[in-house]
């Protein structure tokens, strides 16, 4: 009990002094960037400076030892692992996009704060202390012991549907990662975007490489600290400016009131209604254009034609010309392309033309049923997100590094609660940010808008993250004619209040310590279910333990550089995908892990039906839904959005294993032996 | 893990034991599916009873707060972070009792 004490101890001692350094690191490059040290060196110096301290803390966690490679020695106390679970957790889409997510989508951006923490209430309920009673090293480890099943009723087919399921939930996750890597890291040094991505792997190569499960515990718990600090810096400051408390998780409520009356005024002001009438005029134009289709193509066509030759013939200067070229070459190249291209412009500008909608009403709509709608898919939303929560591989296996199964269950306590210290902010933030724009930005005149904006609507050209137009031409900045990118929200936020860069520098690598963290979690995951689940269990069971881990570290090498390779492409649709993983954890993964513990008969049929039921509902319901694949939004069953597919799938994969189960045969006799073992106490 | 199952001959006392270890687990397990049940329970109200009716309840205000934007933002959180509270502290208690009742079989 004492060692237990004294290891405690010593982690504490070691992370306070971490702290301590870190806090005068900040204070140093606040000091040099007010004796004016360019900006871009900032950046370098957090980027290298970070990256160094992660490989640094892989280097001394080093091992070669199966138990410390795969579990971290199962001697993490519940507070360092419910830290390091936090990290794992916060990603670079929680730390970047969700703030930025609810300042744009109000009330119905909560579904994710609720999801993504309720979840942890099934964890913590229904499987994490199973699986440390259990004490073995992956999750399909304890599907394939569970329902046994295949050759010598070693669960052989159960596991690798498991693993299956693991590579594709995890997979898609951890490519959004190492992107978000790259582009933090390009855009706060300016290096290439593949450059950037290399230089992240680098780093939670050498971490997870060298240390596995052991080295990224204590990496996470280094990160997780970066990431409070970086997210609540910020927040507090624009909490003092607003609402005169430093606390922005109990200020915002007094803001709450003041951005509700703006938006009110906003939605009466005169000149805002004139730019939403201009919008809503050339949506307008956009659709008699669509109607006249084949004849508009070709009449628009003639006229980009045109304008080419006539500024060609008056000698107009180069610049014209080239104008004139790119927009006959930009123009739709047939009638079914201007058609889709249009539709496209209308809808934005449709979007555009609309009333801001009140930040704190639940669910506003034109009719009841409109409404019902938006409540429908955000409760079908909050449930797949939970269960997916509870179905994430990489979260679940932190369950198996505690000392015990009590520690388990306040590790979870633990976890959540650091969670919350980031979540409970977030909304916050929002709000805050929301005012400050509401308030300050709009009303400002064109021409002194601030410098962050030309800063940041430079960053990505084809697609700018924030671009002001003066749509009436009153020199006036209106509501209506800010258009903004969710991502650049939490990542602009100490220009918006006014910060010095070095905050600015701070909250880039909160974010890229966020993707790290969360990118070696799954690393590990995806390479742990290969080398141990399929190497070890089932093509040589006789390896050494040396050549156990050698082999995972190979593994993992080959996964961080596919999935390098993968975010290297810049694939946009596997980004979109990263909302589906928790409707596919959820199907997939969920029926057959919690039916596991809490009931039984199921047997190793039963399990398998289930994860492919689950998983080919899951999927045909997001293809029946897809606009590209499918019928799009013609093809959904009660307005459920795509990415709520989950919501068919559990229940689909939770009958279909009883139905299975209860058709064929009982499980063995020592199944029911295992469940008993699993469910009493230590 | 009782150590009379491997005995060839079980005693009648050994039997006995066996019989209340057994008897003791299945308390155990009820007790904490019971409460699995309970905290089950109060999650799903949380979750989706404060979003199915939040319409109705954002006319009430709690502190400038609009009680259903406050629920999603931070109640639910907190109830969760409570659930977890309750569920580590309660589980204890279970575990020890079982305990308790174990070492006096000894």
């Amino acid at each position: 009990m004492s060692t237990t004490k004294n290891y405690f101890r010593k982690l504490s001692r070691y992370y306070l002094w971490y702290t301590v350094c870190f806090a005068a690191f900040l204070v140093a490059l606040a000091l040099l960037e007010s004796e004016g040290m360019p900006r871009i060196w900032i950046g370098y110096m957090f980027m290298l400076a970070t990256i160094v301290l992660y490989a640094a803390i892989g280097v001394i966690s080093r091992t070669s030892n199966v138990s410390e490679y795969y579990v971290a020695g199962r001697r993490v106390p519940a507070l360092f692992n419910g830290m390091a679970t936090a990290a794992d957790w916060i990603s670079a889409a929680s730390f970047i996009s969700l703030a930025g997510g609810l300042y744009l989508h109000g009330f119905d951006g909560l579904a994710y704060i609720m999801g993504w923490t309720g979840g942890y209430c099934l964890v913590a309920l229904l499987i994490a202390p199973y699986l440390r009673k259990f004490a073995q090293y992956t999750i399909p480890d304890f599907l394939a012991a569970r329902y046994g099943g295949g050759a010598n009723g070693r669960g052989g087919p159960v596991r690798v549907m498991a693993v299956g399921a693991t590579i594709i939930v995890s997979f898609t996750y951890v490519v959004a990662q190492i992107y978000a890597v790259g582009l933090i890291a390009s855009r706060f040094t300016g290096v290439d975007f593949s450059v950037g991505i290399f230089l992240g792997l680098a780093s939670i190569l050498v971490c997870s490489f060298l240390g596995g499960m052991r080295a990224i515990t204590w990496t996470q718990v280094a990160q997780y600290i970066v990431i409070l600090v970086a997210f609540l810096i910020p927040s507090m400051w624009l909490s003092v400016k607003h609402a005169d408390n430093p606390v922005p998780q109990l200020a915002y409520g007094s803001v709450l009131p003041k951005l509700a009356q703006r938006e009110a005024e906003l939605n009466q002001d005169p000149k805002e209604r004139q730019v939403r009438a201009i919008f809503m005029h050339r949506a307008a134009a956009y659709s008699a254009r669509l109607d006249a289709l084949p004849a508009s193509w070709e009449a628009g066509r003639q006229a980009a034609q045109q304008r080419l030759d006539a500024v060609r013939l008056r000698n107009a200067s180069l610049h014209e010309i080239r104008s004139a070229e790119r927009a006959l070459i930009a123009y739709p190249k047939n009638a079914e392309d201007a058609a889709r291209e249009w539709a496209a412009v209308r809808d934005a500008n449709l979007a555009r033309g609309q009333p801001p909608e009140p930040h704190a009403a639940p669910f506003p709509g034109a009719d009841r049923a409109q409404s019902d709608i938006r409540r429908n898919n955000f409760l079908a939303l909050v449930f797949c997100l939970m269960l997916g929560t509870a179905a994430l591989p990489h979260i679940l296996m932190r369950s198996y590094t505690t000392p015990s199964v009590q520690e388990t269950r306040v590790s979870v306590f633990w976890a959540l609660f650091f969670i919350l210290l980031i979540y409970l902010t977030i909304p916050a933030l929002a709000v805050l940010v929301k005012y400050d724009i509401y308030s300050h930005l709009v009303g400002s005149e064109f021409s002194r808008l601030p410098t962050w904006i030309s800063y940041w609507a430079n960053v990505d050209k084809v697609n700018p993250l924030i671009s002001i137009a003066d749509i009436n031409r009153d020199g006036i900045v209106q509501l209506a004619e800010i258009a903004i990118d969710g991502d650049v929200l939490v990542l602009a936020t100490p220009e918006i209040g006014g910060l010095p860069y070095v905050i600015s520098g701070l909250v880039a690598a909160g974010g890229l310590a966020a993707a790290l963290s969360t990118a070696d979690g799954l690393l590990l995951a995806i390479s742990n279910a290969l080398s141990h689940d399929i190497y070890y269990k089932m093509v040589d069971p006789a390896a050494s333990t040396q050549k156990r881990v050698t082999i995972s570290k190979l593994l993992l090498l080959a996964v961080a550089f596919i999935a390098a390779y993968a975010a290297s492409q810049k694939p946009a649709d596997i980004l979109s995908l990263v909302g589906a993983a928790f409707s596919l954890a959820a199907s997939t993964l969920f029926p057959a892990l919690v039916l596991g513990v809490f009931w039984k008969r199921g047997n190793h049929r039963g399990a398998m039906a289930a994860m492919v039921a689950g998983f080919s509902v899951c999927v045909f319901y997001m293809i029946r839904t897809s606009s590209v694949l499918g019928a799009g939004a013609a093809g959904q069953w009660f307005d459920i959005a795509p990415i709520s597919a989950g919501i068919f799938g559990v229940p689909a994969g939770i009958a279909t294993l009883i139905v299975v189960s209860l058709l064929s045969a009982p499980p063995e006799r020592s199944t029911a032996g295992l469940v008993d073992h699993i469910r009493a106490p230590e | 893990m009782p150590a009379s199952i491997t005995s060839a001959e079980p005693t009648a006392a050994q039997l006995a034991r066996r019989r209340t270890l057994l008897a003791e687990r299945a308390a155990h397990w009820k007790r904490t599916r019971k409460l699995t049940l309970v905290l089950l329970a109060l999650w799903f109200a949380t979750s989706f009873g404060t979003v199915f009716f939040a319409r109705e309840l954002s006319g009430v205000t709690l502190f400038d707060w609009p009680l259903s934007f406050y629920f999603a933002a931070q109640g639910a959180a907190l109830i969760y972070l409570a659930i977890l509270a309750a569920y580590a502290v309660v589980m204890r208690r279970i575990d020890r009792r079982f305990e308790r009742r174990i070492g006096e079989l000894e």
